[in-house]
């Protein structure tokens, strides 16, 4: 990591030298992609910028995006822009916005037709502030999946269930058979983040919207969400005794058999590979818990500071037409394990999960993610309760959805 | 004398002085001048920048009425209680053991110290090892024979705070015991020899004639621990990253995630004021008595 760290930095510090007169341009970019999977991912986007004649200096952040985001920051305000940087799109660099440090690319979307080609369109609404669009969406990660190990199905002789209601019925033969029915780490935003899948599959599409886009905090303390609170708890007793802390350790357990199964967003699906389990016969996913089948358009973007630099300000147009270039897309996104932006590229070689999520977003099943709905602020507070929640059995449903809905009112 | 000749006041000694104004300049402006505006921003709706939009006490009632927040305070009494009573404790007692003229006197005072050369990141990672019922105490004690035993503090939200502070214990109390003997090696061997002359008892001798004496030690010793109370955060962020839930929060972890991973600068402004005022409650009265009462030669 330090390693990555100090390579970085001095590259950043090679490209000032030699910025004036070389022909190529160095344009460094910021990100939080550090695990192998990732590192490929980025590396195809690397190669596809250095063709053009220009050179990509990674900026690799390690310690995932909680950690990176505020170095990232901290460099945009404190005067110290990088060319580009990763952010996922939706209301984290709102403010940046705001403060006038980022790039408006209206123009070069306006001639690159970014409205007709991105798909679905509410990424570039995401990446929209007041008519201006400031960022490039890159990838979809959705959340709502929930991966079973059909091994630990098997062991407890009961079938694989199809939907949550089954998975919550077959919970006690898992138990029974000594296997954790289902795996939640410890980590804050995981707990926050399940519960916000049972909103969007047992609530439904215009539950959840009603909550996080509308804000409505009296419907927010009425019985349609005790229902997912209900489901919650269901959720919070299976998963009593997992004891590991990161999600890629909670999938693994779904992997190894000691889990019956994850709620876990599509990158889960990376550990899957990597362990040489094959999709449909040793996992089988359930997008939107296999009650209500729609995918959320959470994802990456890249946002570009303003620079004063005219020939880095070019390299910028130039990387972000080739980010959303549709060789670059399907390069990328297959190596990421995510859904390409685009509508018109062709992903032949992807799994049966990713196809089964593809013709989810080709019918247009979508909704848009917290991230673009809740600032960070609320999803912390959100997180603070969720995993409150999850850890305290004593903690009664009642009391925790009073706090949500006192949360949900004073969100913004 | 001529007074004419006499320099004022204010221009004795001037090198020294002229010499001392960066350290005072960056005392005033970076310690004076950054709480100043810290607490000024605090009454704002600052989020991911600072604005000057104020709210008044809005931050303060939101803070106040956070769960989180009300845990991180009581975990914080908790663990202040524990470390001050047991590292004076603990820290004095190794002090006076070691005072006994031992063999390897340097030996063992290497070992106890060894632990405060490791950060609390360290120290935080080896502990959640120890603690951990797979493969630390827990693991060691039921491969020994006793199946029922159970110990796994850092997983069980009632206990965690103890835990975390068994890790602060080891990593802190050498520097104590340290402090403490050069205290006692500091106490006059006649007094010793008056005492065992007189025939008093050398536990009484430390109760009654050598702990008063080291009223200077103690008070040095309690700051530095009272300081590292009130900082308390990478070793919570080691052990259990304020798990499981939220049973071992803190309140400087508060104030970092509020202004960093939440992007609201207010309410982590509020949060760093709240501490600030903690500390300057338990200071002031300290320093009125140690200092306002009556005047040291």
């Amino acid at each position: 990591m330090r390693y990555k760290f100090l390579t970085a930095a001095f590259a950043a510090t090679v490209a000032l030298n030699f910025a004036g007169p070389a022909a190529a341009t160095d344009l460094e970019v910021t990100h939080w992609w550090t695990s192998g999977g990732e590192a490929a991912a980025v590396a195809e986007l690397a190669k596809a910028f250095d063709a053009t004649g220009n050179h990509w200096v990674d900026g690799a952040i390690a310690g995932s995006g909680g950690t990176a985001r505020p170095i990232m920051i901290s460099r945009i305000t404190g005067g110290d822009p990088m060319g580009a940087t990763q952010f996922n799109h939706g209301r984290q660099a709102e403010e940046l916005v705001q403060a006038g440090l980022m790039r408006d690319l209206t123009d070069i979307a306006t001639k690159g037709k970014w409205t007709e080609v991105v798909r679905p369109k509410s990424l570039l609404d995401s990446c929209t502030i007041d008519g201006k669009i400031y960022c490039v969406p890159v990838n979809i990660h959705s959340w709502q999946w929930l991966w079973l190990s059909n091994e630990a199905f098997q062991k407890a002789g009961v079938p694989l269930p199809k939907d949550w209601n089954e998975f919550v019925a077959a919970a006690p033969a898992l138990e029974k058979a000594g296997i954790i029915p289902l795996a939640v780490g410890g980590q804050a935003w995981q707990a926050s983040g399940a519960f916000d899948v049972l909103m969007a599959a047992v609530g439904g599409t215009d539950t959840f919207l009603k909550v996080y886009k509308d804000k409505d905090a009296t419907f927010a303390a009425g019985p349609e969400i005790a229902k997912v609170f209900k489901a919650a708890d269901d959720a919070r007793k299976m998963a009593k005794n997992t004891n590991v802390q990161d999600w890629n350790q909670a999938t693994n357990l779904v992997i190894t058999g000691k889990a019956g199964g994850q709620i876990m967003g599509d990158w889960a699906q990376g550990e899957f590979q990597v362990a040489g389990k094959t999709a449909g016969k040793d996992y089988t996913c359930l997008p939107g818990l296999g009650l209500n089948e729609v995918i959320a358009t959470g994802g990456d973007a890249f946002y570009f500071p303003l620079l004063k630099d005219a020939d880095k300000a070019k390299a910028q147009e130039v990387l972000a037409e080739t980010l959303l270039d549709p060789k670059t897309q399907v390069a990328f996104n297959l190596k990421k394990g995510s859904l390409p932006v685009r509508g018109d590229v062709d992903l032949d070689t992807a799994n049966d999960c990713m196809k089964k999520g593809l013709a989810i977003l080709a019918k247009g099943a979508v909704i848009p993610w917290t991230d673009q709905l809740l600032s960070q602020d609320t999803q912390k507070q959100k997180e603070d309760l969720f995993s409150e929640f999850f850890a305290k059995p004593d903690m009664t449903v009642e009391e925790a959805q009073k706090r949500f809905a006192e949360i949900i009112g004073s969100a913004d | 004398m001529s007074n004419s000749e006499r320099p004022s006041k204010l221009f004795r000694n001037l090198n020294a002085k002229v010499a001392s104004i960066p350290m005072v300049l960056t005392a005033l402006v970076v310690f004076v001048g950054g709480t100043a505006w810290t607490v000024l921003y605090s009454f704002t709706n600052s989020k991911l920048l600072p604005r000057l939009n104020f709210v008044g006490l809005d931050q303060y009632h939101r803070l106040w009425s956070t769960s989180r927040w009300l845990v991180s305070i009581e975990n914080l009494l908790i663990y202040g209680v524990i470390s001050l009573v047991f590292s004076l404790v603990i820290g004095f007692l190794l002090a006076a053991l070691l005072d006994q003229k031992i063999r390897f006197e340097d030996t063992f005072r290497t070992i106890f110290l060894y632990p405060f050369a490791l950060s609390f990141i360290v120290t935080g990672l080896v502990w959640q090892w120890l603690l951990n019922p797979d493969f630390g105490v827990q693991r060691v004690v039921r491969d020994l024979g006793w199946t029922s035993f159970s110990f796994d503090p850092l997983y069980n939200s009632s206990i965690v705070i103890y835990g975390i502070s068994i890790a602060a214990l080891w990593q802190g109390t050498g520097l104590i015991m340290c402090l403490m003997l050069a205290g006692l090696r500091g106490i006059d061997e006649d007094i010793w020899k008056a005492a065992r002359v007189d025939g008093i008892p050398t536990w009484k001798t430390y109760l009654f004639v050598v702990i008063p004496m080291m009223r200077p030690v103690f008070i040095t010793t309690l700051v530095i621990i009272a300081a590292g109370i009130v900082k308390v955060y990478d070793l919570v962020v080691a052990q259990t990253s304020g798990g499981p839930g939220i049973a071992s929060e803190v309140p400087a972890k508060y104030v970092y995630d509020y202004m960093f991973f939440a992007q609201n600068l207010g309410q982590g402004f509020a949060a760093s004021t709240m501490m600030l005022l903690s500390v300057i409650i338990v200071i002031v009265p300290w320093a009125y008595l140690e200092f306002g009462g009556r005047k040291h030669g």
